[in-house]
């Protein structure tokens, strides 16, 4: 389990390593830092993927361990919510809507650094950070599956059999990207880099496990893939000219590659026959959808700002 | 009910981006040569500006709609 970083996450490992969970105080409730709140969360979602070898299975159906993960679930959506600058388009417009939203992200853009810019170091940071996600790619959209009507489910279906590699497991993206890592001379074990998550990494990973777990927020998680996909071919073609301009072409460039043509499909499946469906059919999802592709793209531009702003200050 | 009572085409020309293609096991490009295809549904350029021919690679989405 990962080190603890204030009282929340403190009590999160305690009682997910304690086999005796009466002979542990009751968990704080009171508010925390983000940066505890933030990894507290993340090992609570965990439960519901890989587990820990040093947690006790049973942890999951524990009502405190469940309570303490609502409590900072709520807290972490309403500031979600708060940041949100709202927009509610009609289902047939939220296909256009979310085309906007994602071609008028102005965040700052990691990408573009690793292109032209970024050393060695700062990729391998960046690869480090983003394995906190990638090695579970696609993982939590799949929790939304059964929550689907059946045209949005079975367009969903098409696309996350392609992330999972159309029944090839050397090509999931997953493990193309454990590749990757092991290429470039990182390790490729699942959240081996967790302890050097930055808050705003943490907050991304918690943010789509929540909307994958939670029925009410299926709508903002396939806003959140269409916003996803359609920031990624782009972006993905520079990085992989990035990792080529420093000598790290190779497996991970692999990885990118496949996404600059995989996403070129997905984008358009994500946003036209997942959300433009499923806004048709449930059509007060419409303003849900645009809620989480708000805050995939919100998520993304913080967690670059603040790798971009750590390399600034350190040069 | 019919057979398909939800519309499902298996080749759909993407307004203002590529033409996806499901269910195709190769594409021949302009110039004769043949490339295999390893997805469900593969995306072939339509704007002529892709890096990699004949696939799109969202380069589309960088043209002005005049
Ligand atoms: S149609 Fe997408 S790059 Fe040409
Ligand atoms: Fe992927
Ligand atoms: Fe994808």
């Amino acid at each position: 389990m990962p080190e603890p970083r204030g009282p929340v996450s403190e009590w999160v490992v305690a009682r997910l390593a304690s086999y005796r969970p009466s002979a542990l105080p009751r968990p704080p409730d009171t508010p925390s830092t983000l940066d505890d709140e933030a990894i507290a969360l993340w090992t609570l979602h965990e439960l519901s993927y890989q587990g820990f070898e040093d947690a006790t299975e049973l942890a999951e159906s524990d009502p405190d361990v469940s309570r303490t993960r609502f409590r900072l679930e709520a807290t972490l959506e309403s500031r979600l919510r708060e940041r949100w600058v709202r927009v509610a388009p009609t289902p047939a417009e939220v296909p256009e809507a979310l085309e906007q939203l994602a071609a008028q992200d102005a965040g700052p853009s990691l990408a573009d650094h690793v292109r032209r810019h970024a050393d060695a170091d700062q990729v391998l940071e960046m690869l480090r950070q983003r394995s906190i996600y990638q090695l579970k790619e696609a993982d939590p959209t799949t929790w939304v599956v059964p929550r689907l009507p059946t045209r949005a489910k079975a367009a969903l279906m098409e696309l996350q059999f392609d992330e999972y590699g159309n029944g090839n497991p050397n090509r999931l993206h997953a493990h193309l990207f454990a590749r990757g890592l092991d290429a470039v001379g990182l390790c490729a074990d699942y959240g081996a880099y967790v302890d050097g998550a930055l808050p705003e990494t943490l907050e991304l990973n918690n943010a789509l496990s929540m909307f994958g777990l939670n029925r009410r927020l299926r709508g903002a998680a396939m806003g959140h893939l269409a916003a996803f996909e359609m920031s990624s071919s782009i972006p993905a073609r520079k990085i992989a000219q990035g990792l080529d301009r420093l000598g790290l072409a190779g497996p991970m460039s692999a990885y990118y590659d496949e996404h600059v043509e995989a996403d070129a499909v997905h984008e358009i499946t994500a946003a036209h026959a997942i959300c433009g469906t499923l806004a048709e059919d449930e059509p007060d999802q419409a303003a849900e959808i645009m809620f989480g592709a708000f805050t995939c793209l919100d998520l993304e531009g913080r967690m670059a700002g603040a790798l971009l702003d750590s390399w600034r200050s350190a040069a | 009910m019919s057979e398909n009572d939800i519309p499902h085409a298996d080749v759909v020309l993407q307004p203002h981006g590529p033409m996806l293609i499901r269910g195709a096991a190769t594409v021949q490009d302009e110039d004769g040569v043949v490339h295999p295809v390893e997805r469900p549904v593969v995306a072939v350029c339509r704007c002529g500006k892709s890096s990699r021919l004949p696939w799109c690679d969202s380069t589309h989405k960088l043209i002005p709609r005049g």
